[in-house]
Order: structure tokens, then sequence, then C-alpha cells
């Protein structure tokens, strides 16, 4: 195992790379389809769960949907700012990129935080998770999408600075930002859907 | 600082688990010896443990296969000898307290660390050559699946000295298996050790999905794929849409377990209802995943040793894609006798009979492979026919508790127990037996002694129905499973019998153990009628890995191969091979890699950590684990390109013995 | 292993001796139609089965590679004819196991009360059904006769040719209500009432079982049932009212008394938990039942019980007429 890339053409290395390209980010697709079918199943366990109150509060007693209003206005918007982040990585245009990252960045540690007081001042009410089933699910759901998200985050911030150093926008970069792109997207999706069933669902 | 662990964990007043150490202690430290005494610690490292070549990797997990078919096994043995014993009055040797943890061990071992690990291995060599290509899509992230099934395995083993296991069942149904009624950490290893192996059994489907999909060679149309990859492509797509159901279980009990939330628990609102909806939308197509490669196995190898194309490729190719649908939406029969109403059970026992169509159509595939062919009963052809006689039996069995009011009755009982080990081992553990003897020559370039696979088999399946067939009768009387003594004088004999049964079957397992020994002492000593010179071993391979030479060099295809049809090898072999049309060109190549051991070793530290409570140990390994995927995702130097000269020297070796196996004949 | 092997002198007198074999000797309508419909799909796939291992090694026999003189299509490898056949055989036999499996289904739904028809063929058209409440315990089964005002632990006597009417609950861990001899099971469920409906067409001694893992004292979490004929059930009725005898318990079951009935035996390491004795109560409190029920029903607001949930409320001060069952849970 001791030769290098040095025997290689330069024209068959570009090729390799985007052949490699291609299967890596349909690789990631078929990943992502594990994790929505980890969310799917977490829907379903809400679903069955989020009328056991077991005497604890109900969803309409607790949520603050205005909060929740903030939270998807602030998610969606970083959907849009990582848009202008992928084009402009087509366009090998570094500062931009960077400015976008960073600005998606920030949007998404917001939603974390918010999402985190959220369940802080749930937990204060008396209102946690070992409350109730329907509290397990919701707790569940919602932290797992948060996780995701943070996951998210931390890729974010390993790329952003990847992308500073001497990878730049390399075929392998750029190759990382769509599958970031991909389950930044996804998770935004997931958000619409956790809006819409879990948080929307309780208070009507 | 040690969380709930504590000396008194340790359970030295067990003899047979004091026993089972110091044998496991001494056999251990005699390998490790002995590689230090070889000075083998580098190549050890270097050429295996760091390895992304899948061929390594499915022998590697072949060994981890094996090594647990015989913890497995000896379960297997306990239970037996406990159930031969433990009649009226007589309390046996292993109290439920222990014998709840082995009947635990035994599924959860033979499932998620035998037969998965083995299909695993088959997946990893034989996938990547039938299509073509140099390797899988993800080859380092192959290496971590590799490593989250090895420290899985290895955790659920640290269980036997370091604790307990679980004690009911391998599916580990609440509430008994919540914190109220379970306060110890055997549950914990259980959780955790499927939650690791699933994480490696999902990343080998998403690695395998992508490979099949995108590295096909050239002109290889889907329908010119080979039946087992085929088979492994849809058991692929199973794991993909229902490993993650299981995740999600074990996560809620988990979560159930260590932060007291309410999701399968008694009170506070939990379902017991939803963990067996939820675990069984897994574990059903849990079996279609292991039993399709099977299929698939048989069909390569009844193709090879009738000499004659497979019957009605098409058909196979249909009937697998309509058990992978039908498979997904029956787990309802397992549990007919919950409660649910007439119309709910009536159709999922439809949907479930209707199985055996497709199933039904496959055996009469490989009959009709048969039919007019030139069949040579050499080691794998034996498991087929034995294959299907017993399956036959086991599917018929199934369509009996398919009918739920049948199954009213029969649910839960040894005849299930009877039935699954009829399908699980006359399937899935014939097949993948056939699939590893057929393979071998392949994959080491020498074979193994014949004789010693037929002694195997017939050990097996005269074995399999001395244990497996008193199980349906007693079954019948009325025993239900997981008993640990019983006082019906009427069971007592059909038991004795089935002990009987298990030994024999240990013959079977001794003859392979012999026979793989055998063939190691033949390879070192370079015995020479042993060693596989053409590639194509059994002299009627049809598909493309018995067009390489045997062992297969690491790049596998000095040449891609062009694909004209199904059956590419066997096309070759009838209308002459295409002359070269290009130069050989250097093969880009993944780099081996430390990321999969040191991954491997914090996910056991990170698992281990869970069990005992030891957080500090668990963020610790997140950390490490963090670092290793940063420092990787930041490295350059991952590949390199295999010279010309040194792909020209395999080929002209590869002429030679191929003349010489020749002027030999 | 020794001892072992001193069984095997002894083994073909066993097999010799009156077995029974539950499944296949019911003694009531539902167990035989378990069995009918079990020996019917045995003989519909037997006709697939037993050709397909005869072809097997036939196939085997005929074509194996030494035999020459066999015909060898070394290209064949398709043929309308056959997949016509291959897949229309089985679909035609299993459809017709369909029709068979949605009858059954329906015909013996365990939630369905005993049929008159059944009634009729015992010669019993106008039996009334006999109430049981079942609540599975660690490890023993408690079972309450509502309209007796009567309950047993680990044994269950019934009248035969009379329509068993089953409500079933767990107070622990969820397992399965199983009389072989008798049919059908259903699962036993903390917070959740299942039910089940058989019938005993002839007196005898049947076993019942748990027929799902319970824990460390599953094995022996098992009862005998005893059918006799009417005039007999009513003398043991009696008998269960009788003080003197030594099988009944010496105070009533209700609130206070039953978490001592309840409680699970010792558990060890290194033996089987003791078996629960049987015993009788000639009192019982009535709505006991629906109270173990209740307290873990709580969550299940959903399912819009009449009684107000007792949740938050701590369960020992509950002391009116809906008497509450102590809560084991630590809720």
């Amino acid at each position: 195992m001791s030769y290098d890339t040095t025997h290689a053409s330069v024209a068959h290395n570009e090729e390799h790379e985007h052949h490699q390209q291609e299967t890596t980010i349909f690789g990631f697709w078929v990943y992502l389809m594990t994790d929505c079918i980890i969310f799917g199943t977490l829907f379903a366990v809400f679903a069955s769960l989020c009328h056991h109150f077991a005497g604890g509060p109900t969803g309409k007693e607790l949520f603050d949907i205005k909060n929740v209003e903030i939270e998807t206005a602030i998610l969606l918007l970083s959907s849009i700012t990582y848009g202008f982040a992928s084009i402009n990585a087509h366009k090998k245009n570094k500062g931009a990129v960077l400015v976008w990252l960073l600005l998606t960045f920030i949007l998404g540690v917001s939603f974390v935080t918010l999402e985190i007081k959220e369940f802080h001042e749930l937990v204060a009410h008396g209102a946690g998770p070992d409350k109730s089933a329907f509290l397990s699910s919701f707790f569940t759901l919602v932290g797992t999408h948060g996780l995701h998200v943070t996951i998210g985050l931390i890729w974010m911030f390993i790329l952003f600075f990847q992308v500073m150093g001497k990878q730049g926008l390399s075929t392998r970069m750029q190759t990382k930002l769509t599958c970031l792109s991909l389950f930044w997207h996804f998770l935004d999706i997931v958000w619409i859907c956790v809006f819409s069933f879990v948080y929307l669902g309780s208070v009507v | 600082m040690l969380g709930k662990l504590t000396l008194s964990a340790i359970p030295y007043d067990v003899p047979i688990l004091v026993g089972t150490f110091i044998g496991v202690a001494v056999i251990g430290i005699a390998v490790l010896a002995a590689v230090t005494y070889f000075k083998k610690w580098g190549y050890l490292w270097r050429e295996w443990l760091t390895t992304v070549d899948h061929k390594k990797l499915a022998v590697m997990y072949v060994i981890l296969g094996l090594v647990m078919l015989v913890r497995g096994f000896a379960d297997a043995v306990m239970m037996r000898t406990q159930l031969a014993l433990a009649y009226a009055g007589n309390p046996g040797y292993l109290p439920p307290h222990h014998y709840d943890q082995v009947f635990s061990a035994h599924g959860t071992i033979m499932i998620f660390f035998m037969a998965m690990v083995i299909m695993q291995a088959l997946f990893n060599f034989v996938v990547p050559l039938q299509i073509g290509a140099r390797d899988v899509a993800f080859p380092l992230i192959n290496s971590i699946s590799f490593y989250m099934t090895l420290v899985s395995a290895i955790l659920i083993n640290i269980s036997l000295f370091v604790g307990e296991f679980s004690n009911v069942g391998w599916l580990g149904y609440p509430p008994v298996s919540e914190l109220q009624f379970n306060p110890g950490v055997g549950v914990d290893y259980y959780i955790w050790s499927v939650q690791i192996s699933g994480i490696g059994t999902l990343l080998t489907a998403v690695n395998f999905i992508t490979t099949i999909v995108k590295l096909r060679a050239p002109g290889m149309k889907w329908m010119h794929m080979p039946v087992f990859t085929w088979t492994a492509f849809f058991s692929c797509i199973m794991i993909l849409t229902t490993f993650p159901v299981l995740t999600v279980s074990m996560a809620l009990l988990a979560l159930d377990r260590y932060v007291g939330m309410h999701f399968f628990t008694n009170d506070g609102g939990g379902s017991v209802m939803l963990y067996l909806n939820l675990i069984w939308s897994w574990g059903h197509p849990e079996v279609y995943i292991l039993i399709l490669p099977a299929f698939g196995v048989f069909s390569e190898i009844a193709a090879t040793f009738s000499g004659k194309p497979l019957f009605g490729y098409a058909t196979m190719v249909i009937a697998t894609g309509i058990i992978t649908f039908l498979g997904s939406i029956v787990w309802v029969h397992h549990f007919f006798t919950m409660g649910a109403g007439a119309d709910v059970n009536t159709f999922f026992g439809i949907m479930t009979m209707f199985i055996a169509v497709p199933t039904g159509v496959k055996i009469f595939n490989w009959l009709f492979t048969m039919y007019k062919g030139r069949v040579r009963f050499e080691g794998p052809m034996n498991w087929i026919v034995g294959f299907m006689i017993t399956f036959s039996i086991g599917g018929m069995t199934g369509v009996m508790m398919a009918m739920p009011a049948a199954d009213w009755v029969i649910h839960n009982s040894l005849f299930l127990v009877a039935h699954f080990h009829n399908v699980i081992i006359g399937g899935v553990f014939f097949g993948y037996v056939a699939g590893l003897s057929y393979w071998f020559p392949k994959v080491f370039g020498f074979k193994m002694r014949d004789v010693w696979g037929k002694w195997a088999f017939r050990f097996w399946f005269v074995g399999f129905y001395v244990s497996f067939m008193p199980l349906y009768v007693v079954g019948l009387e009325g025993m239900t499973r997981r008993m640990n003594h019983y006082d019906n004088p009427n069971w007592h004999p059909w038991l004795l019998v089935a002990c009987v049964g298990v030994f024999i079957l240990a013959a079977g397992v001794a003859c392979q153990v012999i026979q793989f020994v055998l063939a190691a002492f033949d390879a070192v000593n370079k015995k020479p009628d042993a060693l596989d010179l053409t590639g194509d071993n059994w002299g009627s391979g049809r598909t493309l890995e018995w067009s390489l030479p045997s062992p297969v060099p690491h790049y596998n295809f000095a040449r891609l191969p062009v694909v004209r049809g199904l059956d590419t090898f066997h096309i070759e072999k009838e209308l002459g091979r295409p002359a070269p049309l290009a130069e050989l060109e250097p093969i880009h190549m993944p780099k081996y890699s430390a990321v999969g051991p040191v991954l491997g070793a914090c996910a056991l530290v990170i698992g281990f950590a869970l069990v005992w409570h030891i957080w500090w140990a668990v963020i610790a390994g997140l950390v490490v684990s963090f670092f290793t995927v940063v420092h990787r995702s930041a490295n350059l130097d991952i590949d390199f390109y295999v010279p010309v000269e040194e792909i020209r020297a395999d080929e002209e070796a590869f002429a030679k013995r191929l003349a010489a196996a020749q002027a030999a004949e | 292993m020794k001892r072992l092997w001193r069984f095997f002198p002894a083994l073909p007198a066993l097999m010799l001796s009156g077995c029974t074999v539950d499944l296949l000797q019911p003694a009531g309508p539902i167990g035989e139609g378990n069995r009918d419909m079990m020996v019917l799909e045995w003989a519909v796939m037997m006709c697939v089965v037993v050709p397909v291992i005869i072809a097997t090694l036939i196939f085997a026999w005929k074509y194996r590679a030494s035999n020459e003189k066999a015909e060898y299509l070394r290209n064949w490898s398709h043929s309308n004819k056959i997949e016509v056949f291959i897949w229309g055989v089985p679909i035609l036999i299993i459809l017709v196991l369909s029709g068979f499996n949605y009858w059954s289904t329906h015909y013996y739904d365990p939630y369905k009360p005993i049929s008159k028809e059944m009634l009729a063929k015992v010669g019993a058209p106008n039996a009334k059904p006999l109430r049981v409440e079942v609540v599975s315990l660690d490890w023993k089964w408690l079972f309450i006769y509502p309209d007796l005002g009567i309950a047993t632990i680990n044994e269950l006597d019934v009248p035969t040719k009379t329509p068993l009417d089953f409500r079933i609950t767990s107070d622990s861990v969820m397992t399965s209500f199983f009389i072989p001899q008798l049919g059908s099971q259903i699962y036993s469920m903390a917070g959740m009432e299942t039910q089940l409906h058989l019938l005993a067409s002839r007196p005898g001694n049947y076993q019942g079982e748990a027929a799902q893992y319970t824990g460390p004292g599953f094995s022996d979490m098992r009862f005998r049932t005893i059918a006799m004929p009417q005039e007999q059930f009513e003398a043991w009725v009696q008998s269960v009212h009788n003080t003197e005898n030594p099988f009944v318990a010496k105070e009533a079951l209700d609130a206070q008394t039953y978490p001592k009935y309840q409680a699970p035996p010792a558990v060890s390491n290194e033996v089987a938990p003791k078996p629960a004795p049987v015993l009788y109560f000639s009192n019982v409190q009535s709505g006991l039942f629906e109270s173990i029920v209740a307290k873990y029903n709580v969550g299940n607001n959903a399912h819009g019980k009449d009684s107000k949930p007792m949740g938050d409320m701590p369960m020992d001060t509950h002391s009116d007429s809906q008497m509450a069952a102590p809560s084991n849970t630590g809720m």
C-alpha cells in the first residue's frame, strides 16, 4: 500500500471525482430515507399517544404557538440562506459562501436556543417528559428534530472552517456542502410536519 | 466514578459462567500470545484491522459470525438439556434467573450476531464481484459497519461476565422489560448491543444499495444482475425501511428506562401494544431480510451445480420483489391474540398466506432448475436439497399459523418455536452455510475438504428433524415457549428426543469446525490439489466472480468487465472473452484507515458506559468519535493508484496458473 | 448428563402411555374450531408439500450427473406453461385457504359470544353465560366470578355446557390467558380489558397457562381448569362458602386485602419463585376488577371511561364505594 497519487493523470482523477460525487450524493439520499423513516415512526408514536395525558396537562394548555411560529420562520429563513450558500458554492464564490453559511448558522443556533428555552419552560412548569405518554412522545419527537438540527450546525461549523482552509471549494467540499444542504432542507420539511401535526394539531 | 458498576456485578458464584470465563480467557490469551510470538501485530493492524477492502471485511464478518454461532449454539445446548432434566419437581441445573438469560441471549445472538453477520459477510464478498465493481460505494463506511457489528457482539458477550444479560427474550417485550419489573442491567445490555449493531446494519444497507445502483459494470442492466445481487438489493431495501423502526423502538425503551418516560410502561399512559406494533414491523421483515439472500445463494448454487441457467430468472426477481412488499405488511400476525377485530386479523392473515405464493414459486423454480440438468452433489448442493425439503415443511406450518383461528392456540407455543427454527435453520442457515462453502475457494484460493462438509450436512439435516419435530408435538400438547421446568408427563419424552437432537446438531457444528481447521491446515501446507488455480473452482460458474483469479486481487478487476447479458462469465466461456479494448490503466483505490477501529472502540466504550451509567465515559467516547470524524473529514490523503506494473504482473501470474491448470487436465 | 441417560430406558414406555395432545383433542367447540382449521390447512398444504418433496428427491436422483442417460437441456430456462402452473397452483390454494381464513376468523372470533349454533350442538341451547373476570398477577391467576361474589386463585372451576364469558386484564406485566384444550388464547394487559369466549363441552381437568413470558415465576404461572356438570358446579360454589373448606381464605377479597394477594413472591437468583397455592374467596368486593383496570387507565382519556380516572389523586386515600385498588406503580 505504498503507492501514491502521482502515478495518475489529472484527467483520470477528475473523472473519478465526478463519479464519486454522484455516488456520494445518491448514498446520502439513501441515508436520508432512513432518517425519514425514523421521523415517520416517531410521528406514528406521537399519533398513537397524543391523547394519553395521564392526568397531566394537554397540548392545548401547554403550547405557546407564537414562539413556535417564530421558530418556524427562523428555520424556513435558514433554508433560504443555505440555498444562497449553495448557489455561490456552484459559482465558486468562496467569500459569499462563507457569509451565507454564517448567516444560516446564526439562524440555526437561534432556532435551537428557542427550542431549548421552550423545553426548559415546560419542565419548569412540571410538564417534563416523564409526566405522561403524551409528553414523552412530544419531547422525543421534537427533541430528535432539535438534535438533528444541532448535528447539522456542528457539521456546518466544521465545513465553514474547511471552506476557509486549503480545501476551498474543491469537488470534495462541494459534495459535502450539497449533502449538508439536503440534510438541512430535509429537517425543514420535517419541522413543517412537526409544526402542523404536533403544535397546530394539539391546539386546534 | 464507575456508575452502577461494582465488584458484585461479577457473577463469580455461578460455576458455569466462571468456567466459561476461564475458557474464553485461556483461548483469548493464547491467541494474543501467538500473535505476539509470531510478531504479527503490525501485519494484523495494517492488513486486516484497518482494512477497507470488502473481501477482507467479509472474512472478518465470517469469523465473527462463526464464533457467535458457537456461542449461540452453546446456549441452545443448555436450554435443551435443562428441559430434558427439569421435569416433575426436578429444577434442572439452570434456575430461571440464568435460564431466561440463556434463551434471550440465544435469540439475540443467533439473529443479530450470527445470521445478520454471515449475511453481511456474503453481501460484502459477493455483491461487488458479481456486479463488476472494484469495491463498495463507501469503503470506509463499510469498515465502520463491521466495527459496529463487532463491538456490539463484544458488548453482548461482556454481559456474560460483568452483570447480566436481558431475561425477557430476543424482542424485549415491555412492560416486563421496563425498569419497574427489570431493574438490572440485562435489558440495557440488550438495548445497546442491538442499537449499535443496528447502526452497522443500516450503514451496510445504505452502502450496498448505493453500490448496486451506481457501481454496476458497464453494460450491466438491472435484468442482467445475478440473482444473489438482486436478493441482496431487496434485502437491503427492507433493512433501509425497517431497521430505523428498530432503532426507534430501542431508543424509546431506553428513554423509558433511563429518564422515566412513559412509552410502554403500565402507568403514565404508556402502551404495550405500541411496542408490539413497532418491534414487529421491524421483526417480521427481519426474517425476510435474512431469508432473501439465502434464496439468492440457492439460486446461484442450483444453476451452477445443475449445469443449467436458473429456471425463470425474471420470475425469481419478481417473486423476490413481491416477498419484499408483502413481508413488510404482515407484522400483525405476530399478535393475533391481542384482541384486534376480526377484519384486521383476517387482512393480516390473508396477506401472510399470500407470501406463500412467491415463496412457492421460488421452490418450483429451483426444482425446474434441476430438471433435465446434470446435477453434481458436491458440498453446497447437498444443502439445497435439504433446504427444499425442510423449508417446504416450515412453509406449511407457517401457513398454518397465518390463519388466526389456528394461531390462537399455537401462538407462543413450542409449535411456533419449531416453525421458525424450521425456516431459519432449514432456510437461512442452510443457505448461508451453502453460500460459505460455495464461495470459500474464491475467497481463499483453496478448497475445503468436501467430505467434512457432507458430514456436517448429514448431521444438521437429521439433527434438525430430531430436535424440532418433537417441539411441534409438544406445541400441539399445549406447551408454551420459554418454560424453565414443567410437570406434564406427556411432554417429557419428546423433550428428551429434542435433547438428543441438539447433540446431533452439535456433531454437525463439530464437522464444520473440523472442515475449517483442515482447510487452514491444507493452506498452510500448500497442499497442491487443494489449490484453486482457475478461479472457476466448480467448473461451471456463471457469474462474474468466477472469471477472477482466486483469491481475488485487492482491486478485483484488472479491467472493468463489459457485460453483455445475464450470466456474463458463462457467455464468455461459450463465445470467448472479448479482446481487451484498452490498455491497462492505474486503478484508483481507497487507502486503509484506522477510523473504523477507533470508532468501534469508542462505540464499545459508549455502549458499556451507558449500560452502567458511567456518564463521563459516554462523553469521552463521543468526544473522541467526534474528533476522529473531523480529522478524517479534513484528511485529503485517502486514496492511491495501483500501478499498471502490479496489475500486469498479477494478470501474467493468473495466465500462467490457468495454463498450468489446463495442462494438468 | 448422567441424569439424562437414566431416562432413556423408560422412553418407549412413556411414549405409549396415554398421552393427551391437547390441541388435537379439544374439549369444546372453540377448541374444535381451532383444531379443524389447523387440520384443514395441514391437509391442503400437504397436497403441495408432499409432491414438492417427492419431486425434489426424484429430480435429484434422476438428473444426477452420473446418470448420463437422462436428458440434458443445458440452456433451457423458461417455459410459459410451467410458469403458469407454478404461479397458478399456489394462488388457487391460497385463495381457497383465504376463504376459510375469512370465515373462521369471524366465526371463531374470541370477542364473539358463543353462538346459538354451538350451544345447540352441545345440547344446551338456552344456557346462560357465566361471567369470569381474569386478572394475571406475578405469577398467578386471579379468577373473579362477579355474579357469584366469589373468587379463586390458580384454579378455574367452570360448569360444562355453559358459555364462559371472560374479561381479562393484568395487574402486572402482559401475558396470555390460555387453556389449550378449550381453545383460543387472548393477551392480558394492564389498564386494558380484553375478552374471550369459551365453552367446555365435557367434564375434565385441563391445564391452563400463561402463554407469554412474565418473569422468573413464569413456568409456575399455571392453573387447573376443572370443568364439571352444572349440579356439581353449584355444589362447588357452595363449598367455597363453607368456612371449613381448607382452600377458602379466612377473609374477603377487597381493597384492603387485595395487595397482600397481589404481591409477588420472593425472588432469588438461585431458585424459581414458589408457585402460589390454590385459594378460594367466599366474598369479593364488587367492582374490584374494574378498579384494577382503572388504576392503570389514567392515561387513556381518549377511551372516555365514565368514571373519572383516578389521575393524580393519591390512591390509598380513596375510600368511597367505588373502591380503589392500591397502586404499586409508584406514580
